[in-house]
């Protein structure tokens, strides 16, 4: 055990741990409406949007992250007639290819969070909320939106883990995050077991304090 | 109870055969993934220079050999690991590198080229047609010179944990960005793509990309060797020890030299070359 090395590398680490907050959150962001979006889609009274949403989640569900993030990286840069668009002054960067990926991911998994939970929503609230002469839109923000958050809360936090831990793939498309800079010290030191208990345990301690949030948003969102 | 101890003796010498079967064997760790040097055919099998070279010196040693693949970030840390005994992957002999494993005699040599998309503007650069950073003097400075300003801001793409990467790094030719990919093959790929504004590698491995893909990829600047580039490639060994297996990499190490300086008198290496990257790379 080079412990050295362990101390010599944390603050690159904790450094490199910043690009993989910001992908995170970028990536929860943008998923977070997506999720939304879709989820709307899916309990909305159309078949063909129905279907549009179910393929959507499907797709993103099930195929390997890493697949993604190489269709979106390697596989948009072998089109020749992206890079006479706009879009390739996005697609032409790493960091916004990973977000890309992140976010339809996160997005695709946020959305069956979501339609569970407003499944699980009573029609007698619903009722209760025509009756009273509210327009669909204070029905939605005031009786979905409020039951929904409750009732994905403890998905929705398993799922902000899964993606910090998903970010690592972002060290696939050349992105020094967390996972990157740790392969980066080792291609120079050749000493994978110290670097990588590092880095490990970053991620452990940033799992701790998700999970620690989640459970407190958990208690306050309770009835009780 | 007599059958008993028996069985279990029998397995015990057999299991102490075995081990020693194994220990005679040569396990070889390549990264079949840097064509000429080695690579894959399309139904997976490990080809390439060192592929073939490797069967040639392992013949003229007397050892049985096995060639197995190894993601190149993970090779060295592989090797320390004894996945395999010997590292045989285009890996050329460093100062780095020695601080934590061994070399042999090198049996070929690489130069290092950068590489862009024809049509790019640092096809213009003024440079002499080679470079030897073990040499110095006023032409190397100002080959250097042109180099950093030519660069400037530009995007270099490299495979990690190579000599490539330790160039760019070391600061010579000023603070150019540089990627880091898994492969060669995402680093060429990433180059045509358009994402890198240069990349450098073994001069060869370009050349072989270029003619399998058909992609205007063209070599620019000097040839670089000596200095972060390293002395020639070798094969990797760890480090000889007092216990049974450091005096068995020891042992490997007088082997694969003396293989080597036969092979290379017999016109093996050269044969070799010659057949895979067009001209004599043998050193």
């Amino acid at each position: 055990m080079d412990i050295d090395l362990m101390i010599t590398s944390l603050p690159k680490l904790l450094n490199a741990t910043l690009v993989t907050l910001k992908l995170l959150s970028a990536s929860l962001f943008f998923g977070l409406f997506i999720g939304l979006f879709f989820a709307i889609l899916r309990v909305a009274k159309n078949r063909f949007l129905n279907i549009f949403s179910y393929s959507f989640s499907y797709l993103f569900r099930g195929t390997p992250l890493l697949v993604q993030i190489f269709i979106i990286y390697f596989g948009l840069g072998q089109i020749d007639y992206l890079k006479t668009t706009f879009l390739w002054s996005i697609l032409k960067e790493p960091y916004w290819c990973a977000i890309i990926a992140f976010s339809l991911n996160t997005g695709a998994y946020t959305s069956e969070i979501l339609r569970s939970a407003f499944e699980t929503i009573k029609k007698g609230y619903i009722e209760a909320g025509k009756s009273l002469g509210l327009k669909y839109s204070t029905i939605f923000y005031k009786i979905h939106i409020p039951i929904a958050v409750k009732q994905s809360l403890p998905a929705y936090g398993n799922e902000i883990i899964l993606m910090m831990k998903g970010t690592s793939l972002a060290s696939t498309v050349t992105l020094l995050d967390l996972t990157g800079v740790a392969k980066y010290i080792i291609s120079t030191t050749f000493k994978p077991i110290e670097v990588f208990i590092v880095a490990g345990g970053i991620y452990l301690i940033m799992t701790f304090i998700f999970h620690n949030i989640i459970k407190y948003l958990e208690k306050k969102f309770s009835y009780q | 109870m007599n059958i008993f101890k028996k069985t279990i003796l029998t397995i015990f010498a057999s299991l102490l055969l075995t081990t020693n079967v194994i220990a005679d064997k040569v396990k070889i760790g390549t990264e079949g993934a840097y064509p000429p040097w080695n690579s894959k055919d399309s139904a997976g099998n490990l080809i390439g220079f060192e592929v073939d070279l490797a069967n040639e010196l392992c013949k003229i040693m007397g050892h049985e050999c096995t060639i197995v693949e190894q993601d190149w970030d993970g090779m060295i840390p592989a090797l320390l690991m004894r996945k395999f005994d010997a590292i045989m992957a285009g890996m050329s002999i460093t100062a780095e590198r020695q601080k934590v494993i061994t070399f042999s005699q090198g049996y070929a040599d690489e130069v290092a080229q950068l590489a862009v998309m024809k049509g790019s503007s640092l096809e213009s650069m003024d440079t002499p047609s080679g470079i030897n950073l073990s040499l110095g003097g006023s032409d190397v400075k100002k080959a250097l010179k042109t180099l950093t300003s030519s660069l400037a801001g530009k995007t270099v793409c490299v495979q990690t944990a190579t000599i490539h990467q330790n160039f760019l790094d070391s600061g010579d030719v000023g603070s150019v960005k540089v990627r880091t990919y898994k492969t060669q093959d995402e680093v060429n790929l990433d180059l045509t793509a358009g994402r890198c504004d240069a990349a450098l590698a073994a001069a060869v491995a370009f050349t072989d990309y270029a003619e399998k893909s058909g992609e205007a990829v063209v070599l620019v600047g000097p040839t670089f060797s000596g200095g972060a580039f390293g002395n020639g490639v070798g094969v990797g060994i760890r480090q000889g020890g007092d216990d049974a297996i450091g005096t068995r990499d020891a042992k490997l190490l007088k082997d694969f030299n003396k293989a080597i300086d036969k092979a290379r008198k017999q016109g093996i290496i050269s044969k070799l070359a010659i057949k895979h990257f067009g001209f004599d790379a043998s050193m």
